[in-house]
């Protein structure tokens, strides 16, 4: 799989990254209870899932396009230009 | 609103890996084509006893962030004109608001076999006429063997670049040209409206921005991103405010989803442009049959043709939902097809450039 053997793989950002986001993730589904009550709360609560989002987006986002580098899939090289 | 606390749905393992998986197929399909997904996830979620509007409001609420990751994988591809899905989000909002008004005259009047109905009934017509000619054009392109060469302008979209309205002319890196926001508006609107409709913004959006605009595929379908990113954060804010977003459903969906948008948006490198048109047209033909089986199953519960048997409503749903699940697996499977065949194609190239360089 491995596309490119110039660039150094982003292993030890991906494993960072990954660690967060599965602790975020456990956060999230053992504080289950806690999280509906206060994040349904509506009003200005509702600015939590909205963050909550964005921090997920930021964090697992990362993770994830790491996560496909490592594997060694990544973009075509040549990239299509478009006017 | 705060009753609905109390529907919040328990989460067991088979119910995080089917949502999680959903979300990756859903993933990858918009990474791909701008949208996707919803059409399965929000009645996925339902069948899983969410309640219908929480269902809504938590497929936003991973729609957004999920729209925001892929945008800027794609920005980096130099796929995303930010102008136009600015432009075109912030009216395709407002169309939201008039959609999901136009939804709750039609409930109260009407209850939910009514509000139902005239979902399915948009969804076949608009994806009957788009669906259809977006796929018609995309096996034109393949015919002509002119697939590899750059896309160009249609007629319709040449007339609107050809308008000149002083005072509303805006230069549009996608399209190169200036257009009168005049035409994006409605366009933008209509988005809104879908999205509010049928749950996909981008079956509308894209298409308006290849033909009615003269994008090319590529660009129209990685600034609907950015639209749906606009879309998507107006969208759960507002449902939100009313304590319906269920953030654990969300934050799963969009677990799996960024796994997919990521390799999606990678997947538009490799494969010609019409590929795209082909993806869509495809997956809105398919869904097309889908919802068009429950129109019977509507018309009957509103008594507008004879009532039918539980056991036929039970099957028709069933086959409903499992055609949708086949159309998104089905754009899946293209875009990893695509994807492979692109990078095989590469390989080839690189080790014959190896050789003729006299490296190997």
């Amino acid at each position: 799989m491995a596309a490119n053997s110039t660039k150094k793989k982003p292993v030890g950002k991906m494993l960072v990254m990954g660690l967060i986001s599965l602790g975020l993730y456990t956060l999230l589904l053992t504080k289950q209870d806690l999280v509906n009550s206060t994040f349904a709360k509506g009003g200005w609560y509702a600015l939590l899932p909205i963050i909550t989002a964005f921090v997920f987006s930021f964090i697992h986002g990362s993770f994830t396009g790491d996560f496909w580098t490592v594997l060694g899939i990544e973009a075509a090289k040549k990239k299509k230009e478009i006017k | 609103m705060h009753d609905i606390a109390s529907s919040f749905i328990n989460l067991d393992a088979i119910t995080i890996l089917y949502l999680f998986g959903v979300g990756f197929v859903g993933g990858l399909v918009s990474g791909f084509i701008g949208s996707g997904g919803a059409f399965v996830l929000t009645p996925g979620m339902m069948s899983l006893g969410v309640p219908g509007l929480m269902a809504v409001a938590s497929n936003m609420c991973h729609k957004f962030p999920k729209a925001l990751v892929g945008s800027m994988k794609r920005f980096k591809y130099g796929q995303v004109d930010v102008k136009l899905g600015v432009v075109l989000g912030v009216s395709a909002e407002a169309g939201v608001l008039y959609g999901a008004g136009i939804q709750e005259k039609i409930k109260a009047a009407y209850g939910d076999a009514g509000s139902n109905l005239y979902v399915s009934v948009a969804f076949v017509v608009i994806l009957a006429t788009v669906g259809g000619f977006v796929l018609y054009d995309a096996w034109k392109t393949y015919k002509s063997g002119n697939s590899s060469t750059e896309e160009k302008a249609g007629k319709l979209a040449k007339w609107i670049q050809s308008i000149n309205i002083p005072g509303t002319m805006v230069y549009f890196k996608a399209i190169n040209a200036r257009v009168s926001v005049l035409f994006t508006i409605p366009l933008g609107f209509a988005t809104g409206m879908m999205a509010a409709t049928i749950a996909v913004g981008g079956f509308v959006g894209v298409p308006a921005m290849i033909y009615v605009l003269g994008a090319p595929s590529l660009m129209a379908s990685a600034t609907e991103l950015v639209i749906a990113f606009v879309m998507g954060l107006g969208g759960s804010l507002k449902y939100a405010m009313h304590g319906m977003v269920d953030i654990r459903l969300a934050m799963i969906i969009l677990g799996g989803s960024l796994f997919g948008i990521q390799l999606g948006a990678m997947g538009t490198t490799y494969v010609k442009p019409f590929m795209i048109k082909v993806v869509m047209g495809s997956i809105m033909v398919i869904v097309l049959f889908s919802r068009g089986l429950m129109v019977p199953v509507y018309m009957a519960k509103l008594g507008l043709i004879d009532k039918m048997g539980d056991t036929t409503v039970q099957l028709l749903r069933t086959t409903s939902f499992g055609i949708m699940i086949f159309a998104l697996l089905l754009g899946a499977f293209i875009v990893l097809r695509a994807m492979w065949q692109g990078r095989q194609a590469e390989r080839l190239q690189h080790a014959a450039g190896a050789l003729e360089h006299g490296k190997v």
